[in-house]
């Protein structure tokens, strides 16, 4: 067996992961929590940072955080405390973020994510609650940062409640650090706290990594990796990162401990030109908030509010509908996917293997070259149901129920209604049938003889004069056991 | 450290202040009144003493997720000394390139 560079060299990754919470309003105001929107619309003294505003913490966004951190298996503080984090910097109107320092809401948890290598546990440092910053444009030069003329701020996303959470660095490979954040996207979707919208910033992720020679005792020279806003860029931008590390130590190179930015369009990262250490954001306790101090009541009233686990549901969905893991994996990537494919099986009733092919062989299909989701598909659960059903009873054939299935899912109609128009309905029916099976065997004596001799071949011929006969509507199997019935 | 009219001349352009004289002067004074307050607590012999940063014995004080109306974007502007588009203009970001 060769040697490969996972044998030569150990890599070392720890991840933080930024959520916006989908509450209806602000951290510290009552402004409307959204996206999009005209600039500067959505904001007021508190969240402008005007001299006398005062900040009230929103009771649901500190429930919310309890809620990911009781879900992360993490202990809640018995006393918390917002922290200033102090920075110059225009996207903060206030010149300070309200967040959390040394005594976050919830600490010491866990997760385990599960891949090819087998299960991780990746231990959780804590999970703290901030405020998100404003959004800069950056304009003249090459519209970044480092050439432009001026900045332009829109405060409409500062003040959203953000969620920091923390993991030990206890990630070993970049396989390891998709399925951490993957993992983490469908709890945090199945615990209804965010909207998970990768694309639109609602989950950020940044990496601290560092490689390693393997035996080696000292860890490598830490490197931040920044601006990863999907579960692939962050595979691109660790890999990418992984890469260049090991390559530098093959070199005999130094590292510079650094942060780096990565860059979507051309799948590299680069020094983002901030020096590491100069960043002092002289914390200190944040007096305009009191401290919490949850009790145990309060804990065990939002544990209770924590459904069944993404982890429970896999397991589930395996016993209870016997379904494979990589129908599990698409079926359960969000809980809304996962809630629409039961009510699809429970109003079926039969065989929910059956309902789950449906969807994972042919609506999928349709809703890839759509672009959209399974829940934006006019297609309804039950309609699904309907139209396994219909091909259960034979009514129309896997073939046509293709061309039924596309139709539903650009029109929205019951599956039963478009076999009726588009004539697919199959006759079924013994009684309509048998008088044209009739004819077609006095109009053939000579075939239909063929048969009686023992000829079976020659049905076929027959089957498809019905055929022709009932323009293709004729039940096949049906047509077929009417000619041996009366012919053998 | 001593609050002079120079060290408030430069917060105040950090901090994008456009102070009157009157103003500078009167914030001379009172930063300096400040920093005196604090150098006498911090003359005090305070070991014994916890950290105090909240007094007042209240915890957990939070308000219902209730939206409340916003302010206009004109409002919101208001007191911006440039504007563009709708959204406040600040000078460039960074200061000249330093390797």
């Amino acid at each position: 067996m060769s040697t490969t560079k996972e044998d030569l060299f150990e890599t070392t990754c720890g991840l933080e992961i930024h959520v916006e919470l989908a509450t209806a309003s602000k951290m510290f105001c009552g402004c409307k929590v959204d996206f999009g929107g005209e600039p500067n619309t959505r904001t007021c003294p508190v969240c402008l940072g005007l001299p006398g505003s005062l900040p009230v913490a929103n009771e649901k966004a500190v429930e919310y955080t309890m809620k990911i951190g009781l879900a992360l298996n993490c202990k809640i503080a018995e006393y918390s405390l917002f922290h200033r984090k102090n920075y110059f910097y225009p996207d903060m109107p206030k010149d300070y973020q309200i967040s959390q320092y040394d005594l976050p809401l919830c600490y010491a948890g866990h997760v385990d994510i599960a891949g090819d290598w087998g299960t991780t546990t990746v231990g959780i440092t804590r999970v703290h609650l901030e405020e998100d910053t404003g959004k800069s444009i950056h304009v003249g030069g090459s519209g970044r940062i480092h050439d432009s003329a001026y900045s332009l701020e829109d405060f409409n996303r500062a003040g959203t409640p953000l969620v920091e959470i923390v993991s030990e660095p206890d990630i070993h490979s970049v396989a390891e650090a998709r399925a951490f954040v993957s993992e983490l996207r469908i709890l945090l979707d199945s615990l209804g706290v965010s909207d998970v919208r990768m694309e639109e910033g609602s989950l950020r992720v940044d990496a601290n990594i560092s490689v390693r020679r393997r035996g080696e005792t000292e860890y490598g020279t830490k490197v931040e990796v920044k601006n990863m806003n999907s579960v692939r860029s962050v595979g691109r931008a660790l890999e990418y990162e992984e890469l260049r590390q090991r390559e530098a130590i093959e070199a005999g190179e130094q590292l510079v401990q650094e942060t780096r930015h990565f860059d979507e369009r051309t799948g590299t990262t680069s020094s983002g030109r901030t020096k590491e250490g100069s960043s002092d954001y002289r914390y200190f306790p944040e007096p305009d908030l009191v401290p919490f101090e949850p009790s145990a009541e309060w804990v065990d009233r939002v544990q209770s509010t924590l459904g069944e686990t993404p982890t429970d549901r896999r397991a589930r969905f395996a016993t209870e509908y016997g379904l494979g893991a990589k129908d599990i994996e698409v079926l359960t990537a969000t809980s809304a996917t996962a809630d629409w494919f039961e009510t699809a099986a429970k109003a079926y009733g039969g065989d929910a293997k059956k309902v789950a092919n449906w969807i994972m062989a042919d609506l999928y299909g349709l809703l890839n070259e759509a672009s959209i989701e399974l829940t934006e598909s006019k297609i309804a659960p039950d309609q699904l149901a309907g139209l396994v059903k219909l091909v259960d009873g034979k009514s129309i054939s896997g073939k046509q129920a293709k061309s039924v299935l596309a139709e539903m899912f650009s029109s929205g109609k019951d599956a039963d209604a478009v076999a009726k128009e588009k004539g697919l309905e199959q006759i079924s029916d013994t009684g309509a049938l048998e008088g044209i099976v009739d004819e077609v065997i006095s109009e053939h004596a000579e075939a239909a003889a063929k048969v009686r001799a023992g000829n079976l071949g020659t049905i076929g011929f027959l089957v498809g004069q019905v055929m022709k006969k009932t323009r293709g509507q004729a039940n096949p199997g049906l047509v077929n056991d009417l000619l041996r019935r009366k012919l053998t | 450290m001593d609050i002079d009219r120079a060290t408030v001349d430069h917060v105040a352009r950090l901090a994008r202040l456009d102070l009157s004289d009157e103003e500078r002067e009167r914030m001379t004074t009172e930063l300096g009144n400040i920093l005196e307050h604090a150098a006498k607590i911090q003359a005090l012999d305070l070991d014994e003493v916890e950290p105090t940063s909240h007094a007042i014995p209240i915890r957990n004080a939070m308000r219902p997720d209730e939206v409340r109306p916003s302010l206009t974007q004109k409002e919101a502007l208001s007191g911006a000394p440039e504007v563009e588009d709708g959204r406040f203009k600040v000078p460039r970001i960074l200061e000249d390139e330093t390797p």
